[in-house]
Order: C-alpha cells, then sequence, then structure tokens
C-alpha cells in the first residue's frame, strides 16, 4: 500500500506576528512542521505500519520547507520530496490542490493521499476537499479513527469528528484522508531517525517535473492588516470571601448584558 | 439568473444558526437571494429561509441526499450554479460547508474565500476579510472568478431577524448523481445530544491546567498511578465547569495544556490548533493565556478570568479579572449566577 503524506512548514503557534511591507514577519521564532500535519504523518505510519505499506511525504514550497520534510522523515516517512517553483508563489488553495494532485499521480499507485486538518498559518483548511476534487477520489476529512481499512478489497472505514459528534463513513480507495488530533498523539522523532533525515537528500521537484504548467490562482490577497488592539479596561474583583467576590462579579457580568 | 445564494447547512434536519447568519450577509451584497436546502425531509426548512430573507428556494431532496455526502451534496451546487450563474455562493463555515466550497471550486474554476468575518461589494466584485494565523493577523481577499465561493464564520455577521410574513417561491431540483456512482456511504452517527457548539455558542466557560490543581479532592483507592490521579482531578473539575455552563446556557472548552494533558476532549479546544471563537462572553478558568489560547479568542465581546497566578497574560484581556483559586469561586459564582438569573 503506498501512502502520500502532505506536510507545511509553518511559523511555529507562539510566534509573534507583525506585518512590514505588506508581508508577514515572525521575527526569529523557528518555522516548524504544521502541528496538524504531524497527526497525518502519525496517521500515514500507523496505517503503514499495519498494512505493510510505504510513506511518501511531500511539501511544497521553499527550500525552507525541507525541515519539515525532515520531521516527516525523522518520524518514520520512507521518503520526502519538495515540490518548488518560483511560479507557485502566490498559489491559491485551488491551484495547489491541482500540484498535490499532480504529484499523487507523479508517485503513481497512491492508495491514500493524507493531509492534516488545516494549517495554521493561511487558515483555509481548502486542501483535502479540492485535492480529493481534481484527483476524482472521495475526501474523508476530519477523520478521529480509521477502525477498518482492507487495501486488498479498496474499501476504509473511518469515523469523522463532525460539529454535532462523530459520522462513521464507508468509502473506496484510493481517497483523500484529513487527520484531526483525537486520531493519535504524533509519535516523536527516534534519535536514528533524526540522524537519517539529516543525511537525507530530499528531491525537488518543479512544475516541468510534475509535467504541468502553473495552475491560475483565482484568489487575491489585496492586503495583509495586524487587527486593531483590542481597547479592554480591566478591573479587578476582589472581596472578603469566594461568596462576596462571586455576587460582585455575577453583577457585574449581568450588568454587561451578555446573558 | 444573478444574485446571491446561500447554501443552507443542517444536520437532520436542524439548520445551523450560521446558515441565517449568511442569508442576513447576502442581503447586505444587494439583488435576490435564493437559499439552497439539500436532504429528505426538509422542505420545512425552505419557510425558515424565507423569513430570514431568502427569496427564492432550490429544494434538492432524495434518498442519495438523505445523508450530508461531500460528493453529492458538491456536484449537485456544482450543477446548479453552471446552469444558473449566480455571483456569490455563501456557506456558513461548517466541516460541511468549507468542504462543499472547496469541491465547487474546482467544479466551477473558481476559488474559495474562507471561514471571513466581513464581506463588502466592491463595484462587481465581493472583497472579504479572512483572519490568518488564528487571527493574529487579517487578509483581505478577493476572487476574480464567478460565483465567488465564501464560507462565513459562525456569529460575526450579527444576529438575523425573522419577519415571520415573508414568504416565496420553492423550485424543486433533482440530484446530480446517482448513488451508484458515489465512493461512500453513511453507516452510523454518534452525536451528543443537547451539546452546544463552540462555533454557535453565546457564552462559553473554558478550563485550563489549573483545574487539576485541587489538592482537597482525594481519587478513589483503585487509583494509584499520579498521571491518572491528576486527570480524575480534573474531571472533576471540569464537571464542576460543566454545571457553570450549565446554568448560563453556555458551551465548554479548554485550553491546548488541559487537552494534551489528557483532561477534555480535542473537540473542546479553544486557540490557534483548536476552534476559534467568538463568544459574547469568555470565561477562561485556570488558563493562564498562552498566545496560542488568546489567539483563539480575543475577539470575545467581554472576557472574565479567574487565575491564581495575578501575573498571568489572560488578565491583560479580560474585562473582569479574579485573582484565586477557582475551586473556591466557580461554585459560588454558579450559586451567585443561578440566583439572579432565575429572576
Amino acid at each position: 500500500m503506498k501512502i502520500a503524506v502532505f506536510v507545511k512548514q509553518v511559523p511555529d503557534s507562539a510566534a509573534k506576528l507583525s506585518v512590514d511591507n505588506g508581508a508577514v514577519n515572525w521575527g526569529d521564532a523557528p518555522l516548524v512542521i504544521n502541528p496538524w500535519d504531524e497527526y497525518a504523518v502519525e496517521a500515514a505510519l500507523q496505517l503503514a505500519e499495519k498494512h505493510n505499506g510505504e510513506v511518501a511525504a511531500i511539501s511544497m514550497g521553499s527550500e525552507d520547507a525541507k525541515e519539515a520534510l525532515k520531521h516527516a522523515l525523522a518520524m518514520g516517512a520512507g521518503s520526502a520530496t519538495l515540490i518548488s517553483d518560483a511560479a507557485l508563489a502566490d498559489a491559491d488553495a485551488a491551484a495547489a490542490a491541482k500540484v498535490f494532485a499532480a504529484a499523487v499521480q507523479k508517485l503513481g499507485g497512491v492508495d491514500l493521499a493524507i493531509f492534516g486538518k488545516q494549517a495554521i498559518d493561511s487558515d483555509t483548511g481548502l486542501a483535502p476537499a479540492m485535492t480529493a476534487r481534481v484527483l476524482g477520489w472521495p475526501a474523508l476529512t476530519m477523520l478521529a479513527a480509521i477502525p477498518a481499512l482492507d487495501p486488498g478489497a479498496k474499501t476504509i472505514q473511518v469515523e469523522r469528528a463532525i460539529e454535532e459528534g462523530r459520522q462513521v463513513v464507508e468509502g473506496k480507495l484510493p481517497a483523500v484522508l484529513s487527520i484531526v488530533k483525537d486520531y493519535a498523539e504524533p509519535r516523536y522523532p527516534s534519535f536514528m531517525g533524526i540522524r537519517k533525515a539529516s543525511k537525507a537528500e530530499i528531491p525537488v521537484w518543479s512544475l516541468a517535473d510534475l509535467g504541468i504548467s502553473a495552475p491560475e490562482s483565482k484568489v487575491r490577497w489585496t492586503e495583509i492588516s495586524a487587527p486593531p488592539a483590542r481597547e479592554v479596561t480591566s478591573e479587578m474583583v476582589t472581596g472578603a470571601n469566594a461568596d462576596e467576590i462571586a455576587a460582585k462579579l455575577a453583577d457585574l457580568i449581568i450588568a454587561e448584558g451578555v446573558l | 439568473m444573478t444574485g446571491t445564494w446561500v447554501y443552507v447547512d443542517h444536520f437532520k434536519g436542524a439548520a445551523l444558526p450560521a446558515s441565517y447568519e449568511a442569508i442576513a450577509a447576502a442581503k447586505t451584497l444587494g439583488g435576490p437571494v435564493t437559499a439552497l436546502i439539500f436532504g429528505e425531509g426538509v422542505e420545512g426548512l425552505a419557510q425558515t429561509a424565507f423569513h430570514y430573507g431568502a427569496d427564492e428556494v432550490l429544494l434538492g431532496e432524495d434518498a442519495s441526499l438523505a445523508d450530508y455526502r461531500a460528493e453529492a451534496y458538491a456536484s449537485l451546487l456544482s450543477k446548479l450554479a453552471k446552469e444558473q450563474q449566480p455571483d456569490a455562493v455563501l456557506f456558513p463555515t461548517s466541516t460541511r460547508g468549507r468542504e462543499i466550497a472547496a469541491m465547487a471550486a474546482i467544479d466551477l474554476d473558481s476559488g474559495v474565500l474562507p471561514d471571513v468575518t466581513e464581506i463588502s461589494k466592491d463595484g462587481d466584485s465581493i472583497s472579504a476579510t479572512h483572519p490568518i494565523y488564528a487571527g493574529k493577523l487579517l487578509s483581505k481577499v478577493t476572487v476574480s472568478a464567478k460565483p465567488a465561493l465564501i464560507t462565513l464564520r459562525g456569529r460575526a455577521f450579527g444576529k438575523p431577524v425573522a419577519d415571520t410574513s415573508r414568504s416565496g417561491n420553492v423550485t424543486k431540483v433533482a440530484a446530480a448523481m446517482a448513488e451508484g456512482d458515489l465512493h461512500t456511504k453513511v453507516v452510523d452517527y454518534a452525536t451528543v445530544e443537547g451539546r452546544v457548539s463552540l462555533a454557535d455558542a453565546g457564552v462559553i466557560v473554558s478550563g485550563g491546567r489549573g483545574v487539576a490543581n485541587n489538592p482537597a479532592l482525594t481519587p478513589p483507592a483503585e487509583i494509584t498511578d499520579e498521571k491518572e490521579k491528576e486527570i480524575w482531578r480534573a474531571q472533576q473539575g471540569f464537571l464542576m465547569i460543566g454545571e457553570l455552563a450549565q446554568a448560563m446556557g453556555a458551551a465548554v472548552g479548554a485550553s491546548r495544556a488541559a487537552v494534551d494533558a489528557g483532561y477534555i476532549p480535542y473537540a473542546n479546544q479553544v486557540g490557534q490548533t483548536g476552534k476559534v471563537v467568538s463568544p459574547d462572553l469568555y470565561i477562561a478558568l485556570g488558563i493562564s493565556g498562552a498566545i496560542q489560547h488568546l489567539a483563539g479568542m480575543r475577539t470575545s465581546k467581554v472576557i472574565v478570568a479567574v487565575n491564581k497566578d495575578p501575573d498571568a497574560p489572560i488578565f491583560k484581556l479580560a474585562r473582569f479579572g479574579v485573582v484565586g483559586d477557582l475551586y473556591e469561586i466557580v461554585p459560588a459564582l454558579t450559586k451567585a449566577l443561578k440566583e439572579r438569573l432565575s429572576k
């Protein structure tokens, strides 16, 4: 069984962000693998271990994105490939999905293409369903569990985490999956894994290597700004004991008219 | 036909409040508003859509649409949009809305403006505000193709007002895919009755790591592992928080630290790697206020924080703060609010 797992390199979630000349600046915060993609890698590895499969990690971005790929390799992915092309600098989610689909096709024989639920920088959460649509595969998204998978019969049963709870769905392979945190705690890279990853050669594919021209992006970012500062007049509530504090606080909350 | 379409998202016939917020938002763009309602036995939703401002309803009812399936729903939406050429299609930002919009963008060679908090008409095109990095920054976005596919963040567009005198035409449409062509089948649900969803909640009470800090609670003797004792204490704490939430009809949230420590499921996590929420009232209990948590709740209207540490960053965002032990304050606050709200 062949599994492609897509990872993205993003600024750490603790980064303080600012806007400089219309571009996002994350200061000296480290670039890390998108936290949600770690669950995708974990799911890919668990499925591969159980079904004697191989895991190919893929990332799109600049040379920086090799760090995210190295993290996937250190966790245990068998191979890693970077898709990098100057023509992809302003790619929107649909353009990226067309590139991801082309990569899946170039790999060949892929049964599952796995994504995290969304990237914590661009926050679109569109890639899994869009990539599935380009490939003509079913999208089984927001998976908290995969109770059954039969690579021979090409069937899968999944448990989706939706707003209302869980939904159990059966689907056919090949399929695109997206994974949420409930699936499993991602493993820490082993010492051996880190050594292997640091030595790994990561091939770079251009659009020409994928055999496609740059897909047109229909979404344009016209401006990035910092949100207006929050003006809060803070009031500390004190009292002789918990009951007195609670009574004051309850009155104040009710006076705000939000209940 | 031009105008704006709104996908009315529902679960087993119960519409998400954000669906009606989307209809009200569509009205502000001018032109006729058409509501799309797909499912089986969901005709009743059409009247409510009219009450909130829809001029017309396209009703897709079929056994193959009884359970939401992305392929079936997106194919129908795309087919109708190709035939009738709306200017824009609005969706609530839900798991379903986001997925249908994503697939329709591929089918219609357009783009998605996801999870936006503002929309405005700029001549012939629509521009929108999409919070990125969990709202630490805002990006202005437009789409250069039609229809513009836009998902609207719940509670960002104000509460719509129903006018029960309104009505309109319901046009029935047939499913676009035959059952045999669909690759998926829904076999079961495990849903929680009466749970208030974080995205729709007007009031949220959240707990953090501090919820485990009650040495006075003695775990049952059969729990010997220290980590399990800690989780047991935290779970008692979340039961206490649940009572406060219940007194206000609120949803229960949590910080990443509390979720990572195994105190409460991920579905409750608020923050950059959880849910981004914007309730009228957010009560943070035992949450210090890591950047990644603040990013997920900073747009709440009124923030209340209870924390033992007077230097906790959460107090900088809080309208009201209490430096103290949440195990003393929370039960007293539950009691005080119950007395006042029952009057």
